[in-house]
């Protein structure tokens, strides 16, 4: 675990959304988040509490028919699934660099098989099952300056769900 | 959005709409007398194509669409024995779906509407799946409760007339049909994961394991995202079990919940009939206990035809007439929206 990474845990897909909520407080327009994990882990969940911290009202559902999905908030969202591209360059129909460039947020699930496509400027987060069914361990990563700067504070907001076991001694220095 | 009523005065049963479907898998023309006789009806499924890929590709949705459209339009006018100027509207899906495939439909009826100098209109891809029902069945009567259930959309409909509908729910997370294609993807059954489910469940117990019925009690909305989280809960946990077990089981648990939620949604609403719709529909399961929840309860039930569950372009046609009929054309500037929603009820 090294200081651009924080770990997370859930013991339920709400406390997933809160989590979520809590870490779209910090967000900013253009930044561009990546879930990454196995179905089920609860990535559509987690992009329903980060919309409605971005105070999306409309319910946020699973983008992966539409494959992008956009919501009004106080930053706008969206929500893209790349679930069924099985070639990177098919990523480019989506407009990828034109949802970039809007001023919104966008969070891509299993955006991990696009890194190709995308500027290496990202939060990468990993869902996984931990143990109990219903709880989640998920890693918050940061790739590149935009969010690299902001791990002590994303520290600082989720700090309820922060996973003390997995804290090294290293983690609080958080310089950059 | 249009006050072209003036076309309106001319729809009459003798109007003949082409409509024009292409908002994801299937490239799909046909031609419609009248809002309900079905002169052609051609689909050219893609799915042998999205298969290799497990799911649907805009960029090849797009391109094979480009290909499709006018083999299939030609086939769709032969079959009709009609020449253009024996076509009096031209309809085209605009929204909800992948906005390449959308454009590919949506310019082809645009040019079409141009040259042959006829209204174009506008038509929304989940209004017209709650017009399947008058294509095929002459009894059906409002007020009615669509279920609209597929790969994009899970949606409890109060439809009290034509044009005239309400939201009653929708799927919070999942769409059913997506819980279908990702449980199948799961358990490697293959794609589209409708029916690889539905044969595999054949020969499976639906008692095996009792999977949760997500919020079956609770109002009418759905959801299904937990429903597929417990089936990969389970079988990671107990990896010896049978696929046809888990796919029945799974199965049942979908079904319960639909079947539950319709029966409610028309009795709070006073319903005389309950009309299935969307690709999930031709679910075996779902249509045996659909039907009898319809029996009991003194509803008149109708299940679309396998040609009407999955996308086709007859109910585009067919809505299109009903729209030129209230609304008249639309302006030929309308572009597609891949987000349309289900307008509300005027």
């Amino acid at each position: 675990m090294n200081r651009r990474t924080v770990r997370l845990r859930t013991t339920s897909a709400d406390s997933t959304r809160d989590a979520a909520a809590a870490l779209a407080e910090l967000a900013r327009p253009g930044d561009l988040l990546l879930l990454v994990g196995d179905l089920g882990s609860g990535k559509t969940a987690f992009c329903q509490g980060f919309g409605r911290g971005l105070g999306v009202d409309e319910q946020i559902t699973s983008p992966t028919f539409a494959l992008v999905q956009s919501y009004t908030g106080r930053l706008d969202l969206n929500h893209l699934d790349v679930y069924r591209l099985q070639q990177v360059g098919e990523a480019h129909d989506l407009g990828l660099s034109e949802l970039l460039d809007d001023g919104g947020v966008t969070l891509i699930e299993w955006g991990d098989t696009i890194t190709a496509v995308l500027p290496a400027d990202f939060l990468e987060v990993h869902l996984q099952a931990a143990g109990d069914p219903e709880h989640r361990s998920i890693d918050l990563v940061a790739v590149g300056p935009t969010w690299s700067a902001r791990v002590r504070s994303v520290r600082t907001a989720l700090d309820p769900w922060l996973d003390e076991a997995a804290a090294g001694p290293e983690d609080g220095a958080g310089s950059c | 959005m249009n006050d072209h009523a003036a076309t309106g005065a001319a729809v009459d049963d003798s109007t003949v709409v082409l409509g024009i479907e292409t908002s994801c898998d299937e490239t799909a023309v046909a031609c419609v007398r009248g809002g309900r006789e079905v002169l052609s009806s051609v689909v050219s499924s893609q799915v042998d194509l999205h298969a290799r890929y497990g799911g649907v590709v805009p960029e090849i949705a797009s391109r094979a669409h480009n290909e499709l459209i006018i083999p299939v339009l030609a086939r769709a006018m032969l079959e009709a024995g009609l020449d253009g100027e024996d076509v009096d509207a031209v309809a085209a899906t605009t929204g909800p779906g992948l906005i390449g495939a959308l454009l590919v439909g949506v310019s082809a009826a645009k040019a079409l509407a141009l040259a042959w100098d006829v209204p174009f209109v506008s038509v929304n891809h989940l209004e017209a799946h709650l017009y399947a029902g008058f294509l095929e069945d002459p009894d059906l009567q409002f007020p009615m409760v669509v279920l609209l259930v597929s790969g994009g959309h899970t949606l409890l409909v109060h439809v009290t007339d034509h044009g005239r509908y309400r939201l009653l729910g929708q799927t919070l997370d999942d769409a059913a049909g997506e819980a279908f294609d990702k449980v199948a993807r799961f358990l490697g059954l293959g794609y589209p994961g409708g029916p690889a489910i539905d044969s595999v469940a054949m020969s499976g117990d639906p008692e095996a394991i009792r999977f949760p019925r997500s919020m079956i009690d609770d109002g009418l909305d759905l959801s299904f995202s937990g429903l597929k989280t417990a089936v990969v809960n389970h079988v990671r946990a107990n990896p010896q079990v049978a696929t046809e077990d888990v796919a029945a089981s799974f199965q049942q648990a979908v079904v319960d919940v639909l079947v539950a939620k319709a029966r409610r949604a028309a009795e709070s609403t006073g319903a005389v009939a309950l009309a299935l719709g969307g690709g999930v529909a031709a679910n075996s399961l779902l249509r045996e206990q659909f039907l009898g929840a319809c029996a009991e309860d003194g509803l008149h039930a109708f299940l679309p035809s396998r040609e009407l569950c999955t996308d086709n372009a007859a109910m585009i046609a067919s809505t299109g007439w009903y729209r030129l009929r209230r609304d008249g054309a639309t302006p030929l500037d309308c572009g597609a929206d891949p987000n349309e929603r289900l307008a509300p009820s005027s």
